[in-house]
């Protein structure tokens, strides 16, 4: 079925020729997903069936105490400084955007009244434009109501470089003006299809202007509101110790009926995710565990006790973890800089060896024996949301296949064992984090090379160097002084725009840029670049996901990256408590609705 | 006494000078820096890194930073955390009742066990009761903290199911029943502590009792017909513990110091927890304030302990 069809079928369910229903087992019948199905309809203008989430206490509060363990605590609780997720967390018990991201990657309204689309009006058919519609009615957790100036100030706020917010990347290429009081336009400067950056998810939470607007600019620091947060959320702040607790009491003027249901909220934070697990599986002290970096293995030990009090719970998210190879040369000095774009790689500008390699990475022992339910194996660079993931690529491992591959390229196995062409060996050097499941994944990946002939040397650096943006030193993942590296990398929106910058040419890391470009695997490719830009400016969603889908092909089939696990997100959960998680927001999202079953 | 007290504190102004710029250089030049977290995040751009590190004053040259850093800490200006945005005291002063609690208890309690059994044991030597506490001491002081830990949450926490291991900073409930709570929750961390330090402890304290106990003068004690009571509690114990003051005050510093590893696996919000994540985030203005602060109280403690030293032992003299 080519795109024509599939256009005219969704065609036919608008106009009511076929059932909903129909089109989606029609869909599932080809081999596509459904929740894949479904968002094909919305793609082509459908409105989202969204099934309500399920909440049954008939009034707000009573239910206790909700005591939330991070093993990262939040250190700040201003959405506008957040350094990582933590951050956002703490914040987001408090603040509140307009829209928020679901499971599916779907859009939610939370403080805005209705999501804007093209047929309500919202979304500008040049894709120059959005208006907001804010609900009505909505205050303060200090009285003060809600109005679209507190929206424009977030604006200002965090486009002003003077602020040094780390949330400048989702306002600073928009303008955003009051239409009346319940309603902004936000304006782009060419056709952006992704428009729900600004205001939306976790760089989108909003800070009250009446509270705020002394502090703008150089002396955002000095805000006693950093630290004492004043929202429109359904808790309250009581209480923060950095790095230890954030405590919240429930807010009893919240603009949702019988909402949120527990009367308080503890966020303690510190100590391990191995003990995290214990305390919400195994003693039940707490009720929710954040991102259980866990091999599977313990999680399924803890699950599986005689009389376990949680349960785990695997969130489809954005994260990749791959190994890139290196498209220039990590060994030679090109005007005090290794890996210069000036050089070509000694091994890898042959396609033969890294084609070898990606028949090399034996992904299913590594979902198997390392990451089990939280690590997939994968061939894709791009594995999530549905829309935008490829059915044609595939992954397989095959040491036969990769010496023969080697073989014909004309690279000799020599008295060692070790192939060689043109007095050059197979030589490659594997660097990646210090980190148990990476270690182990090394060592699969090394076993198979030495297999088919190729002689890998691992080498681990420990993270907080190798992630580091440390301009003189040449261990970090950006430098890439290596042939081939190892770490995850996230899609934060469900929209991969941003994500798959890290392939285009003008993004090279570079000491010019003081390797702060994205494009860290040097990769070049005319055809990729053009397929991008033509995606920055594509209104068509369909045609916009084909293009994402032929990048994603691109890279992996060249390959520049070798995909391996694609990792969920993992939470520990009480038996007893129902919460909505998102791989696309931050795991509070839907905080609001959570629930204790009784 | 006077002019001894005045040469050494003249002498500690020197040390504490030169600790902070070794402090300071090696932070300087370890690898990492507090906004690294944000360069490797797609949706922040490179410059907002770059501003915050100018923001930071980050990008000056080191001797401009530590010269900033001193004046400062002269007029009593802590610094400013980069991770957390608010003042360094506020946020030592937040986490140092925790770790006094327990650390401080622990050290009570790692005395009142020490004390007794070290005194009973030199009193009987190779006894059945000494050799039962040379064995427990040697398997105390031979296990790390983060191995008991471990083992007494296991067994208390999750077979018996009888304390928590998540230690909280805001129990509920009032009156007795927060006392009991607290104690719940305080009582593995303060038992792990107080056992590796209780076992070090015996085993000085033995040592310093057998060495008096020997002395003729308890001999002499002894033949005026004193009760043995009298003569352990009178003559012996009270000279054989001067060494022992001296350890005790030495080690005082640790109090504020705390656990870095007990309080990491129970989640106390001490300074040592404080600590190791501020060295983690690369959050210099935190690491050099508790480590400063560190120093000074080694220093302090030191000449305590020597003053102390004097005080008990009149045979010294200060010159």
């Amino acid at each position: 079925m080519n795109e024509q069809d599939l256009r005219d079928l969704a065609a036919a369910v608008r106009a009511g020729r076929v059932s909903r229903r129909a089109f989606v087992q029609r869909m599932v019948g080809l081999g596509l997903t459904a929740p894949f199905a479904a968002r094909l309809l919305a793609a082509s203008g459908m409105a989202q069936m969204a099934a309500p989430a399920e909440y049954k206490p008939t009034k707000a509060g009573g239910g206790g105490s909700l005591k939330v363990l991070f093993w990262q605590a939040p250190t700040l609780l201003n959405p506008h400084f957040a350094v990582g997720t933590k951050d956002q967390e703490g914040a987001r018990i408090f603040y509140e955007p307009l829209a928020a991201w679901d499971r599916d990657g779907n859009l939610v309204p939370v403080l805005a009244a209705e999501i804007p689309e093209i047929e309500n009006g919202g979304v500008a058919p040049d894709g120059l434009s959005v208006i907001w519609k804010l609900k009505k009615d909505v205050q303060w957790h200090d009285g003060q109501p809600f109005t679209a100036d507190d929206v424009v100030f977030n604006w200002e706020y965090a486009a002003d470089p003077a602020t040094a917010a780390t949330t400048i990347g989702s306002y600073r290429n928009v303008t955003v003006e009051k239409v009346d009081p319940l309603t902004v336009r936000v304006r782009f400067s060419k056709p952006t299809p992704f428009w729900a950056s600004a205001f939306v998810g976790q760089f989108g939470m909003i800070i009250p202007k009446h509270l705020f607007e002394p502090y703008k600019g150089a002396s955002s620091r000095d805000a006693p509101e950093n630290l004492k947060p004043v929202g429109t959320g359904p808790y309250r702040f009581v209480e923060f110790r950095p790095g230890d607790l954030v405590k919240g009491e429930r807010n009893p003027s919240y603009h949702l009926p019988n909402r949120p249901y527990f009367d308080a909220i503890e966020m303690k934070g510190g100590g391990d995710a191995v003990s995290a697990a214990r305390a919400v599986i195994q003693t039940g002290e707490y009720d929710y565990a954040w991102n259980l970096q866990v091999e599977d293995e313990i999680l399924l030990k803890l699950e599986g006790g005689s009389n376990a009090k949680g349960r785990v719970e695997i969130v489809p998210g954005g994260n990749i973890e791959h190994i890139e190879l290196n498209n220039t040369d990590p060994w030679t000095d090109v005007d005090g800089e290794r890996s210069s774009i000036k050089t070509k790689h000694p091994l890898f500008s042959d396609p033969a060896v890294r084609k070898a390699l990606t028949l090399l990475v034996d992904r299913a022992s590594i979902e198997a024996h390392i990451y089990g339910r939280t690590g997939l194996a994968t061939g894709n660079f791009i594995n999530n949301p549905p829309r935008f993931v490829s059915k044609n690529t595939h992954w397989e491992f095959n040491i036969e296949k990769a010496n023969q591959m080697l073989e014909q390229a004309g690279w000799r196995r020599g008295t060692d064992g070790i192939r060689a062409k043109d007095n050059k060996k197979l030589k490659l050097v594997f660097q990646t984090s210090i980190n148990a499941p990476r270690q182990k994944t090394q060592a699969i990946v090394k076993q198979a090379c030495q297999k088919a002939g190729i002689d890998m040397e691992l080498k681990s650096i420990t993270a907080s160097v190798y992630f580091s943006s440390d301009v003189a030193n040449p261990d970090t993942y950006a430098k890439f002084y290596a042939d081939m590296q190892m770490f995850t990398t996230t899609m934060g929106e469900p929209d991969p725009g941003l994500f798959m910058r890290q392939f285009l040419s003008t993004e090279i890391a570079s000491k010019d840029n003081k390797w702060q470009g994205r494009n860290i695997t040097r990769w070049r490719n005319e055809e990729y670049d053009k397929a991008f830009h033509a995606a920055e400016g594509e209104l068509d969603p369909i045609k916009r996901a084909a293009l994402f889908i032929e990048m994603n092909e691109m890279v992996v089939g060249d390959p520049t990256v070798i995909p391996v696990v694609y990792r969920p997100g993992v939470s520990a959960l009480s038996r007893r408590l129902r919460a909505n998680l998102s791989g696309w927001d931050n795991v509070l999202w839907d905080l609001r609705n959570w629930y204790r079953e009784t | 006494m006077g002019r001894y007290l005045l040469r050494r504190l003249l002498i500690a102004v020197p040390s504490l000078l030169g600790i902070s710029v070794v402090l300071f250089a090696v932070l300087a030049l370890a690898p990492g820096d507090p906004f690294g977290e944000l360069a490797s995040n797609p949706n922040v751009p490179p410059d907002v890194a770059a501003a915050l590190r100018a923001k930071f004053g980050l990008d000056d040259p080191i001797a401009l930073r530590y010269a900033h850093w001193l004046v400062a800490m002269l007029h009593g200006d802590w610094g400013f955390s980069f991770v957390s945005r608010m003042d360094v005291d506020t946020l030592i002063l937040q986490r140092l009742p925790a770790t006094l609690l327990i650390i401080g208890s622990s050290q009570v309690l790692a005395l009142m066990i020490a004390l007794p059994v070290g005194v009973y044991s030199a009193v009987r030597p190779y006894s059945v009761f000494d050799q039962i506490a040379n064995l427990l001491a040697f398997i105390g002081f031979s296990l790390p903290t983060f191995f008991t830990g471990l083992l007494f949450i296991l067994l208390f926490s999750i077979y018996l199911d009888w304390l928590p291991f998540v230690y909280r900073t805001d129990l509920g409930g009032s009156g007795w029943q927060w006392y009991w709570e607290e104690f719940k929750q305080a009582i593995m961390p303060i038992a792990v502590l107080a056992l590796v330090q209780a076992a070090s402890w015996t085993r000085y304290v033995r040592s310093s009792v057998l060495e008096v106990i020997r002395l003729d003068y308890v001999t002499t004690a002894r033949a005026k017909g004193l009760p043995e009571r009298m003569v352990v509690i009178k003559h012996v114990v009270r000279n054989a513990l001067i060494p022992v003051v001296t350890l005790v005050a030495l080690q005082m510093p640790a109090l504020f110091g705390g656990a870095i590893v007990t309080e990491q696996i129970f989640r106390i919000p001490g300074i040592g927890s404080l600590l190791i994540s501020s060295i983690l985030a690369n959050d210099t203005p935190v690491i050099m304030a508790v480590t400063f602060v560190f120093a000074c109280l080694v220093i302090l403690f030191n000449l305590v302990a020597d003053i102390l030293y004097g005080w008990l032992d009149p045979r010294i003299a200060y010159r």
